[in-house]
């Protein structure tokens, strides 16, 4: 069986693999890397979404044998240790998370477009197509202008450093009380292309030798 | 606060549960523990209130859940506190992203006077003591555990006084709880991790202590982010799948029939799959759980499981596989048209004539397709069953029953461990995934991880059922004369245990038998509690009735987030609009002139008032507004959508305002409320299953077409209102039916169309998968 050899996250990983073993299962059975999920395998729903050499790739329809010598990052090797990524840390901020599982793939997805675009307008947003059945959108929307504000504010530092362990919940006392609108007014073109009908490939399966 | 060594305040909660019926108790334990439980007795636990037309404003689905769980002896909530003064809570419910470990994470440290961060809120096993106490679902987490979680957690903290008032040698009076520490009135301070063994001692427990007054809660009320946010966005957070709680435990995939519950004929390549790389094993499983026509007469669903070392070569395998297949219950002609048929064919009549010169009326029949669940996690389980006994890991909302069911098959002592879900929004109420887990591993006598496919889990998991609802609405000289409303569905199966709980809550329900039209028994009875005690119309519309009847079927169906409201009330707000056209009169003032209360248009108003009703709209583009209350909460939502292109709607702005009596946590409803808006845009504009041969056609989120970015709105404003009952009402469910109506209406309004038919753009715009492409189908279509 050929041996693949890859940086992950920032260290140098091996598997042994057959050529067209997908990335995801390499990445979740073979090394235990388990921040990118299935969610449909056929590349739609978008929850493995990680980068490749810096661009977002999706794991599930890429085999192991294109990213031998390349770079992948996970939704685990974003941080800085634990110094979020303002991406991560706008999440928190927001409280976007419902059930979480589309929330790496929705934030590698993020990152991505931050490189891309600096300050992305509603149609760039509009462009995300990771699904999330929670239907948090508006603050996955309002989440990535805050990040780009914050990319922004301080262009020298691309981390901030996030709070306590749990940094979360001793946020109340500086969010808005009951009884105020929890407003989040998001301006900008709203764009009204067409709904992209996606080409559904076959489901990819993977397969070893024993 | 002093503490209280008087019984818990005899205060009856409308509608709720008595507090005089929950009693505390001191756990024997190294450290302090203290424990709720439902007092026993069969007295009346609801206040009396004066009869109301429809059976739903006095007693709900929440009420008969909760009232179904009173009957349990044992204790529902248990708090404990370790050596460091950290406090632990596990809760008998399923977290899917519904936040209510955050909510109760929030009234354990308010009542505690501790920091969030030392509170954990975790996920109970199945503890079968609890009987049917164990369901999440109708909304009813908070409001089942709002008052013994207050109790546990007050009660922990008047012993912790105790324990500290002996310590200090003084008197509780006086001393005062902030972080964790107690101070006395000299300034003198101890410690809870100082006292946790200390207030172990059964001779300091001098019985439950009032909970605080709302005036002294700093958390509760207060948005609060989730506790489980910061694992979430690193990728740390472990669902089912990602969980290694049996190490080598081998992956297994399951390879379904063509037809919806069809059977297994025979393995026609069993040698050749074998030999494929990494397989382990083959089994011919059980696929059916709780499912309709599950009885000898009709022979069980099966499929073949596929074990392997890795998901990868599990799922090559699945598809290498040949199978001669046995046709499934469904009539592989059915089609959405014939279903159609049969429910117009099983309708119930109307009862209240139209009488022509006298009276006017407006009519609508309104058909739902089919809709997947479609959480992001598929389906997935491990199970490790042995000779001696079986561990079982999902995420379920019924794991009492899980157990029982696999414990009963497999005949081994099980314990069903619950794990925190990627999304339900109903589909978790059946455990198929832990069943076939439990199967599979002891069919292969090894342990194994098993998921559904995305495929899969949309053609053969479960669905909202297909319906059809028919309405009129009589008026005469300004005044509306009757409504009613007739609903045919396709049988919603609630054969996970919830038929328990309503059994439980026996002969306390206070359903009126002369409301149940039908009596078919079995779950058809379930089906009419649900339906009566959740769909009720808010308006003062006359004569009032609303009936259901159901197709007896044989598809895999299950409660979808607001099971009846969603199709039932969302029509019902298309038909308002219509009636207010007819008579002449605005939506929005029309519903304000025959809501009830002034609760219900004081949430109307402040819609009104934020999303601007009645500002100037570009044409092809409109407002729409809709109301729903349901679990003694309610809610409007006013929306706008851009309809240029009648094909290719979006909605473009939404504005939603939501009472729910008592906001635990604002930020938590907020979040509630945009997935309600969220699945509404998603069910009424486009996303659905068609019913072909017998089977469903989606196959993954290419073509069930549940909203994505691009179909959501760049401008939403939620609010939540403070406090006005004093009682939470549920908050799961309520955001659907509202927006339902809302996004109907704004799409009617702005081409000048009637929806009828739900999705309303329902092209089959994708070529369904086939065999070979990741499809369990042998059909080719």
């Amino acid at each position: 069986m050929p041996k693949y050899s890859f940086m992950l996250n920032g260290k140098k990983v091996d598997v042994d693999a057959p050529s067209d073993l997908s990335v995801l299962w390499a990445l979740r059975d073979k090394l235990g890397v388990t921040g990118p999920k299935y969610g449909c395998g056929i590349n739609v729903c978008k929850a493995c979404t990680s980068h490749l050499d810096g661009q977002e790739f999706n794991p599930c329809v890429t085999n192991v044998e294109d990213v031998a010598g390349r770079k992948v990052t996970t939704i685990e090797g974003l941080a800085d240790g634990d110094v979020l990524h303002p991406v991560q840390q706008a999440w928190l901020e927001q409280d976007v998370a419902q059930c979480g599982f589309c929330q790496p793939g929705q934030i590698m997805a993020a990152v991505a477009l931050l490189k891309r675009t600096k300050n992305p307008t509603d149609a760039d947003i509009d462009a995300i197509e990771n699904v999330c059945r929670c239907g948090t959108y508006f603050r996955v929307r309002t989440a990535i202008k805050s990040a780009a504000a914050k990319m922004a504010a301080s262009p020298a530092t691309t981390k901030v450093v996030s709070g306590s362990a749990v940094p979360v919940t001793t946020a109340g006392a500086s969010l808005p009380t009951t009884g105020a609108t929890a407003t989040a007014a998001v301006t900008g073109a709203v764009a009204l292309g067409a709904a992209a009908v996606v080409k559904a490939m076959g489901e990819q399966g993977s397969a070893e030798p024993a | 606060m002093p503490l209280t060594d008087q019984p818990t305040a005899d205060v009856a909660v409308e509608g709720g549960i008595d507090r005089r019926r929950f009693l505390t108790y001191l756990v024997a334990a190294p450290t302090l523990a203290v424990a709720v439980r439902y007092g026993l007795g069969a007295d009346t636990a609801f206040a009396a209130i004066p009869g109301t037309p429809e059976p739903a404003d006095f007693q709900d689905l929440g009420d008969i859940l909760i009232l179904g769980a009173k009957a349990t002896e044992s204790m529902l909530i248990q708090l404990e506190m370790d050596a460091k003064g950290n406090v632990s809570c596990a809760l008998p419910r399923e977290e899917a992203g519904q936040g209510i470990t955050t909510a109760v994470t929030m009234l354990i440290a308010d009542e505690l006077d501790l920091p969030m961060s030392k509170v954990k809120v975790t996920l109970a096993d199945a503890r079968p003591e609890l009987l049917t106490g164990q369901l999440t679902g109708g909304s009813n987490t908070i409001r089942s555990v709002y008052e013994p979680v207050r109790m546990a957690a007050a009660t922990m903290r008047g012993t912790l006084l105790a324990a500290a008032a002996q310590q200090l040698a003084t008197q509780v009076e006086g001393l005062t709880a902030l972080d964790g520490v107690i101070t006395a009135t000299d300034g003198r301070t101890v410690t809870y991790a100082d006292l946790s063994s200390l207030a172990a001692d059964p001779a300091l427990f001098s019985g439950s202590a009032q909970p605080k007054a709302k005036a002294d809660l700093t958390i509760v009320g207060r948005p609060q982010n989730r506790v489980d946010a910061r694992a979430m966005v690193t990728g740390a957070f472990k669902y089912t799948n990602d969980l290694d709680p049996v190490p080598g435990a081998l992956r297994a995939m399951v390879r379904r029939p063509p037809t919806i519950r069809g059977r297994v004929d025979r393995i026609l390549n069993e040698a050749a799959v074998r030999a494929l790389p990494g397989v382990v094993d083959l089994a011919i499983v059980d696929l059916s759980v709780g499912a309709i026509g599950d009885d000898p007469v009709s022979p069980r669903s099966t499929g073949v499981a596929v074990v392997a070392k890795t998901f990868g070569q599990a799922l090559d395998a699945k598809e290498a596989l040949e199978v001669s297949w046995l046709a499934g219950p469904v009539d592989p002609k059915e089609t959405d048209a014939t279903l159609r048929a049969k429910l117009k064919g099983i309708q119930l009549p109307f009862l209240t004539p139209v009488v022509p010169l006298v009276t006017q009326a407006v009519e609508g029949e309104f058909y739902w397709h089919f809709a997947s669940h479609a959480p992001l996690e598929t389906n997935t389980a491990i199970a490790d069953v042995r000779a001696d006994g079986a561990d079982i890991w999902s995420g379920t909302k019924v794991p009492v029953v899980a157990q029982q069911t696999i414990e009963n098959e497999i005949g081994v002592p099980t314990k069903m461990h619950v794990v925190q879900g990627g999304g339900s929004f109903g589909r978790r109420l059946f455990f198929d995934g832990a069943l076939e887990a439990a199967r599979i591993s002891k069919a292969v006598g090894k342990p194994v991880k098993v998921m559904m496919t995305r495929i899969d889990d949309m053609r053969h998991g479960r669905a909202r059922a297909a319906s059809l609802n028919h309405i009129r609405m009589t008026y005469a000289a300004g005044n509306v004369l009757s409504m009613e409303q007739r609903v045919a569905s396709v049988e919603t199966d609630f054969r996970h245990g919830l038929g328990e709980a309503i059994t439980a809550a026996g002969s306390q329900l206070n359903v009126p038998a002369a409301a149940v039209p039908v009596s078919l028994g079995g779950s058809a009875s379930f089906a009419q509690t649900v339906f009566l005690t959740t769909v009720n119309s808010p308006y003062r519309f006359g004569v009032t009735n609303q009936l259901l009847n159901e197709l007896p079927t044989t598809f895999n169906t299950a409660s979808w987030r607001s099971v009846y409201s969603a199709s039932a009330r969302g029509c019902e707000e298309i038909m308002v609009d219509e009636l207010a056209k007819a008579m002449g009169k605005d939506p929005a003032a029309f519903r304000m002139e025959f809501l009830t209360d002034a609760r219900q248009r004081a949430v109307l108003k402040k819609v009104m008032d934020l999303g601007q009703w009645g500002r100037a709209m570009p044409r092809g583009t409109a407002q729409g507004i809709a109301f729903h209350q349901e679990y003694k909460s309610m809610t409007a939502c006013l929306v706008e959508i851009d309809a240029t292109n009648k094909l290719d709607p979006r909605v473009t702005r939404a504005t939603i305002a939501a009472d729910y009596g008592l906001p635990i946590n604002p930020r938590g409803l907020e979040a509630q409320l945009l997935g309600g808006l969220t699945d509404a845009i998603s069910t009424t504009l486009r996303a659905g299953l068609h019913l072909k041969d017998g089977g469903f056609l989606e196959g993954s989120y290419s073509q069930f077409h549940y909203a994505k970015q691009a179909d959501s709105p760049p401008k939403v404003d939620i609010f939540v209102f403070p406090e006005t009952t004093g009682e939470p009402g549920g908050a799961g469910e309520l955001g659907v039916p509202a927006a339902v109506g809302a996004v109907a209406n704004a799409y009617a309004r702005a081409t000048g169309t009637k929806p009828r038919s739900f999705p309303i753009i329902f092209p089959v715009d994708f070529e369904p998968f086939t065999t070979g492409t990741g499809s369990t189908r042998v059909n080719p279509r």
